[in-house]
């Protein structure tokens, strides 16, 4: 039966890797993940899964162990965060190219130095050129239906591509809140079983993965990843709502929120939309025409649904929870670029905004839609609840 | 255990002639020999270096067996990954097939950076043999020094110039490292005769659990030897005990190879041309001195660890 529980993003997600029991899971501990392997230890330990859990000595140890484990055609998930993401760095590019889809469960927090264990986005934007779908979670429940449907897209054919579940830190991974699940035959019933195309383990067909492509091949490799990743724009729709007819929830790449008819819109991420969808209402009330577009999928990046949404706003605002020091932040350039393409001018302001877990307050959102009303939009970067 | 040559020329090896390994290399012929004794199906797991960049250039691949690198530091990481994989699938019946796993590392990938990953790997515990093929040095970007490079050879990182011989630190006895991580089986040879890799691999391939073989394999490039003194300098290696070779099964040492004679490890030196440096002049003598004094006591140590003594 489907229950509802009050449980935290890392619990959730922990959950539907139970729901999933993946072949092989291999994990290394790192604040704020920690929670995920730790739970699936305990599931491992009293039977409630019957995975490989394979605990590592380091975060890059562990996304080889994944890469390598899919690659023999097992089901693979895998959880980190920050410096561990940062370590498995060189690994990314490989899981991307073989077509390794490894489900990781990414509870995003702050690159050191300074060391700081909180949430903001620089560890998974690190990352963002590494050919693995992203996809950015609001709260845990979507944490939950995120890692089950990631399944699907990630092993899908036309897409075989890694996936990052992105969760807030600390926000998400460790805020209780009520989370509807569903029942293990019907997660069960969703995935399915994987089926490799060219597994390792065939010994009878052996393949050789990782070799060395030098300038006569390595560009037509690449290439091909490039049009993975279009597919899975595609693609995404159809799970997504296949996803949506077993649990009721559907969760669309954008969440587009009252943007309709909206003169000023600010663009996040998420846990923050929160804050901002609640001011949105606020302004609404106040006959002000408000809207919030909350970016969902950051890889493959919707370029041309997300200007369709803000093409009649007549300023926009996009939050970042990263920097790109001495350029624009990532988020950022991703609309303004896309609004380019489409041909619309609307002035675009750029926020940087809780970095290292700074608190995100309703009052910085009410005072960016007063400003976008005003005309005040500047080429310059503004940082949110920057004290000095 | 006992392995009859004849029997090897009837059978395929999982690597196929036509690779792009130098004439005279040890890294094949380690792979050749270690693998030819072992009867299951294996898959190969490769740490970077000049047996992967050689062995598949894209489109081509020399493996008749299924392969997977992916990166420098990580062959034992990997390794664990594919049977981590294998496990999984066996538990739930989806195969039925008995496979085996095998790790190749040069030295730089499993004395130096990926020392790490082994070490984890071998703490598992998983079922899987990992192969150094140590020809002491980053022979592939051209012959620079690890912990693996003998004390006075001439290395890129580590030149013989007017003021230092060559790389002056002793290696790391890493055979010795990997023992102490209580595995099954840890083994240390070289190609000097042609059943012995081929016997060892086959145990340890054969032994559930990690197993460990550490092959001194010749680069006749950067050791600067006639590619046709392969088997040779190996044979010199052990009979001037500069290698001993030697195997631990559960914990107990054992001599697989005593030397006839006493052999000066000039013996072995002398022919290459990484340490022709030190036979110019008498300048060096205090140094091959001390090479010598370092090879007498390690061959002690591990005469100790045999529980064996030696008189030549």
């Amino acid at each position: 039966m489907p229950r509802r529980e009050i449980t935290s993003g890392n619990w959730a997600f922990a959950e539907a890797m139970r729901q999933i029991n993946p072949d092989v899971v291999a994990a290394y501990p790192i604040t704020p993940s920690t929670d995920i392997p730790m739970k699936f230890a305990e599931f491992v330990a009293n039977g409630k899964v019957d995975t490989n859990f394979v605990t590592v000595e380091s975060e890059h140890s562990a996304i080889t162990a994944c890469v390598t484990a899919a690659a023999a055609g097992a089901r693979v998930m895998t959880a980190s965060s920050a410096n561990g993401v940062a370590l498995m760095h060189e690994i990314f590019p490989i899981a991307g190219c073989f077509r390794t889809p490894i489900v990781f469960g990414l509870v995003n927090r702050s690159i050191g130095a300074p060391i700081n264990i909180h949430c903001d986005h620089s560890d998974s934007m690190a990352e963002r050129d590494a050919g693995w779908i992203h996809l950015y979670c609001e709260d845990a429940q979507e944490a939950y239906d995120t890692a089950i449907l990631a399944v699907r897209l990630a092993e899908h054919k036309d897409v075989l591509s890694p996936v990052f579940v992105c969760q807030d830190g600390f926000i998400t991974s460790h805020g209780f809140e009520p989370v509807n699940l569903l029942d293990d035959e019907t997660v069960q019933a969703f995935v399915g079983r994987r089926e490799a195309d060219f597994p390792l383990l065939d010994v009878d067909h052996p393949v050789t993965y990782g070799s060395f492509a030098m300038s006569e091949y390595y560009f037509e490799i690449k290439r091909q990843q490039v049009e993975a990743m279009k597919n899975a724009l595609r693609v995404y729709d159809g799970v997504a709502r296949e996803y949506e007819a077993v649990s009721g929830r559907f969760y669309p790449k954008l969440e587009r929120y009252r943007t309709e008819d909206a003169d000023f819109t600010v663009v996040v991420m998420s846990s923050a939309s929160g804050v901002v969808k609640d001011v949105v209402d606020e302004l609404r009330e106040q006959g002000i025409k408000a809207g919030c577009l909350r970016v969902r999928m950051f890889r493959p990046f919707p370029a041309e649904e997300l200007a369709a949404a803000l093409g009649s706003s007549k300023a926009v605002a996009v939050l970042d929870r990263a920097l790109s020091i001495g350029g624009t932040a990532p988020l950022a350039a991703e609309v303004k670029s896309a609004l380019y393409d489409s041909g619309k001018h609307v002035p675009v302001q750029s926020c940087v905004y809780g970095l290292g877990g700074r608190d995100f307050f309703p009052q910085y959102a009410r005072e960016l839609f007063a400003d976008l009303s005003a005309g005040k939009v500047s080429r310059e970067e503004r940082y949110l609840g920057l004290l000095e | 255990m006992a392995i009859r040559i004849k029997d090897y020329t009837q059978k395929q090896s999982p690597l196929t002639n036509g690779h792009r390994m130098c004439p005279g290399c040890g890294a094949p012929t380690a792979v050749h020999q270690g693998l030819m004794g072992v009867e299951s199906p294996i898959v190969v797991v490769n740490a970077t270096g000049c047996l992967e960049v050689s062995t598949t250039v894209y489109p081509f691949s020399s493996w008749r067996v299924p392969w997977i690198h992916t990166a420098f530091e990580n062959a034992g990481a990997g390794v664990s990954g594919v049977e981590a994989a294998y496990v999984a699938l066996k538990k739930r019946g989806r195969i039925d097939r008995e496979i085996k796993f095998v790790a190749f590392g040069g030295d730089g990938g499993t004395y130096d950076i990926g020392l790490q990953s082994l070490s984890g790997a071998l703490e598992r515990g998983h079922d899987f043999t990992y192969i150094c093929y140590n020809n002491g040095g980053y022979m592939n970007t051209g012959a620079q020094r690890s912990s693996a490079t003998p004390k006075g050879a001439n290395a890129t990182t580590s030149p013989a110039g007017s003021v230092v011989p060559g790389k002056i630190q002793k290696p790391k006895d890493l055979t010795a490292i990997v023992e102490a991580h209580r595995i099954p089986y840890v083994a240390q040879t070289t190609l000097f005769n042609a059943t012995d890799v081929a016997e060892k691999v086959k145990r340890a391939v054969e032994t559930p659990g990690p197993a460990f073989v550490n092959i001194l394999v010749p680069c006749v490039l950067f050791w600067g030897i006639d590619p046709a003194l392969q088997q040779d300098i190996c044979k010199l290696a052990a009979d001037t005990r500069f290698w001993p070779v030697y195997e631990v099964v559960d914990g107990a040492w054992k001599l697989t190879y005593k030397p006839k004679k006493r052999v000066p490890i000039e013996e072995f030196l002398k022919p290459q041309g990484r340490f022709r440096h030190l036979f110019k002049g008498d300048g060096s003598k205090a140094l091959l001195e001390e090479i010598q004094a370092d090879v007498d006591a390690d061959w002690q140590k591990v005469l100790d660890r045999c529980g064996e003594t030696w008189e030549a």
